[in-house]
């Protein structure tokens, strides 16, 4: 027979952008241990529900670890206490019976909370359109194997491209820094052949716009690494300084953008 | 904007400087240290490191070697304060419940640690270099009338103009410095925050300049934390030589191979 528990939620309830948001206190009772952390958290609203309260608002989509969507720290860590697991992915088996779980919003100044779990993740798509993109030839679609690429090149960027933008490793750190982030973009892109076209120019202005929406710097101590949940490496950060310091050198005897 | 401000405005630009800064001063500790343990060469030794140290460049270039340090530490201190008053603002609500994954003590208290070694570097200065703290100028000791000794290289007295150079006397200065328990104390915790400063910095410094990747990660931070160590124990190893005695001030006062007895001597030996 399968294991249920029963559980105290602290949650993050806060009604808008503007309203003051306080911590609630739930109690769950008969979670299966077999649903994951998402289905919990259904199980919980439904009951507010029936109560005539307002759910509990938190993003969620594909449910199967791959939109990036399910953004809350769990008991003080981005996606829970699992590794390289997002919140959907989450099973209540990793949890026990009494346990009282903290859930909070990310928490950085680009985030903003919308309501209750959701928090605006935009900045994160305003550095994508600040250079996430490569200039290539429109109309018929070129061969997929038109341009060689080594298999090794090709499992790196396919590793940087793991990033699901989910925003986890700005919600770990404690600078609030999207290094990790922009650095996937970054390394995934400029070391592709497609990509390198505009390497010093995306790596500038990307940096550029990260800075702009007002996340912190990196202080290389490695716990978004530890948060993501697509095991983004801290290669990519390194990737990103040395991209950056050598498009900044260019940038300064020949302008690059 | 110009790109160069640009560049030093951006968050990686500052840490990029902070990793250029924190490479002189790497190398710089090390230097002092190795400087440093000639004392357990002999008084003659440490006596003569400084006079050449003092007098291999000309005072003005002695000067801007000197500026040149002041000047790495403002800007090492100018990207730390700037970027951490940039990280504050980007978190200004915390977590109720804020866990550690796996971040090092180290790597989480760079700024205590940091502050704490800037209020040494002053100290240390005052003591040693411009040897104004009160109540513990070498001079006010009056052990010696003369804080000067004769420079000896090779056992002999160096002449110059047929008159002995004469050089400060490091090896009682530094005695006489850490016979103060509180002194001793604090070049010692001084040193073992430098020592987790380094074992952090050293390796963060090439992840900032985009010279590492896993493998290399693993290797630096061993690295790290063996020159963190080694520097620690190096520069605390004099302090508690003196404080057990291992290491006293000149017996002779600096004056053994004074040129009037120094056939007599010679002679005795």
């Amino acid at each position: 027979m399968e294991k249920t528990m029963d559980l105290t939620l602290k949650v993050w309830r806060q009604k808008s952008a503007n309203s003051m948001g306080a911590f609630e206190t739930y109690a769950v009772k008969d979670v299966s241990e077999g649903s994951s952390f998402l289905e919990m958290l259904d199980t919980l609203s439904e009951d507010l529900v029936e109560k005539g309260k307002e759910p509990v608002a938190f993003d969620h989509d594909c449910r199967e670890g791959i939109c990036g969507s399910c953004s809350m720290t769990i008991n003080g860590i981005p996606h829970g206490p699992e590794k390289a697991t997002t919140a959907c992915q989450l099973h209540m088996r990793h949890f026990h019976d009494g346990q009282t779980i903290t859930i909070e919003p990310w928490r950085a100044k680009p985030f903003p909370v919308i309501k209750d779990l959701v928090v605006d993740r935009s900045p994160l798509d305003r550095i994508i359109q600040s250079g996430g993109f490569i200039t290539s030839r429109a109309g018929s679609a070129v061969d997929a194997n038109a341009i060689p690429i080594s298999k090794a090149t090709a499992d790196y960027a396919m590793d940087a491209a793991a990033c699901i933008g989910c925003g986890a490793c700005v919600a770990a750190c404690p600078n609030a820094s999207a290094m990790l982030f922009t650095g996937a973009k970054v390394s995934h892109m400029n070391s592709l052949p497609q990509g390198k076209v505009e390497k010093d120019r995306r790596t500038l202005a990307m940096v550029t716009t990260m800075d702009g929406e007002g996340f912190g710097g990196c202080t290389n101590i490695g716990e978004c690494e530890a948060a993501c949940p697509k095991s983004i490496s801290l290669d990519m950060i390194a990737h990103l300084n040395r991209d950056y310091a050598t498009a900044q050198v260019k940038n300064f005897f020949k302008p690059v953008a | 904007m110009c790109t160069l401000c640009n560049f030093v405005q951006s968050t990686i630009g500052r840490k990029i400087l902070m990793a250029l800064t924190g490479l002189v001063l790497v190398l710089f500790v090390m230097g002092h240290m190795l400087g440093n343990l000639q004392i357990f060469l002999g008084p003659d030794v440490i006596n003569g490191y400084a006079y050449k140290l003092h007098h291999l460049l000309p005072a003005s270039a002695l000067w801007a070697v000197r500026l040149v340090l002041l000047g790495t530490i403002a800007v090492h201190l100018w990207a730390a304060v700037t970027l951490t008053l940039d990280n504050r603002k980007a978190r200004p609500q915390g977590y109720l419940e804020d866990k550690v994954v796996q971040a090092s003590y180290s790597s989480r208290t760079m700024r205590m640690s940091g502050i704490i070694l800037l209020a040494f570097i002053i100290f240390h200065i005052a003591h040693f270099t411009v040897r104004i703290v009160p109540g513990k100028q070498y001079e006010e000791f009056g052990v010696l009338e003369n804080t000067m000794v004769p420079l000896v290289k090779d056992g002999e007295v160096v002449m110059k103009n047929g008159h002995e150079i004469m050089t400060f006397n490091v090896n009682d200065m530094m005695v006489l410095g850490f016979e103060v328990w509180w002194v001793s104390a604090f070049y010692i915790i001084a040193t073992g925050l430098l020592c987790m400063h380094l074992t952090h910095g050293f390796s963060s410094m090439f992840q900032s300049l985009g010279l590492r990747n896993g493998l290399w990660r693993k290797r630096l931070d061993r690295v790290a934390l063996a020159y963190g160590w080694i520097v620690f124990l190096g520069f605390a190893i004099i302090p508690i030589s003196v404080m057990t005695g291992f290491l006293e001030k000149d017996p002779t006062g600096g004056l053994a191979l004074q040129i009037t007895e120094t056939v007599a001597i010679i002679g005795v030996i």
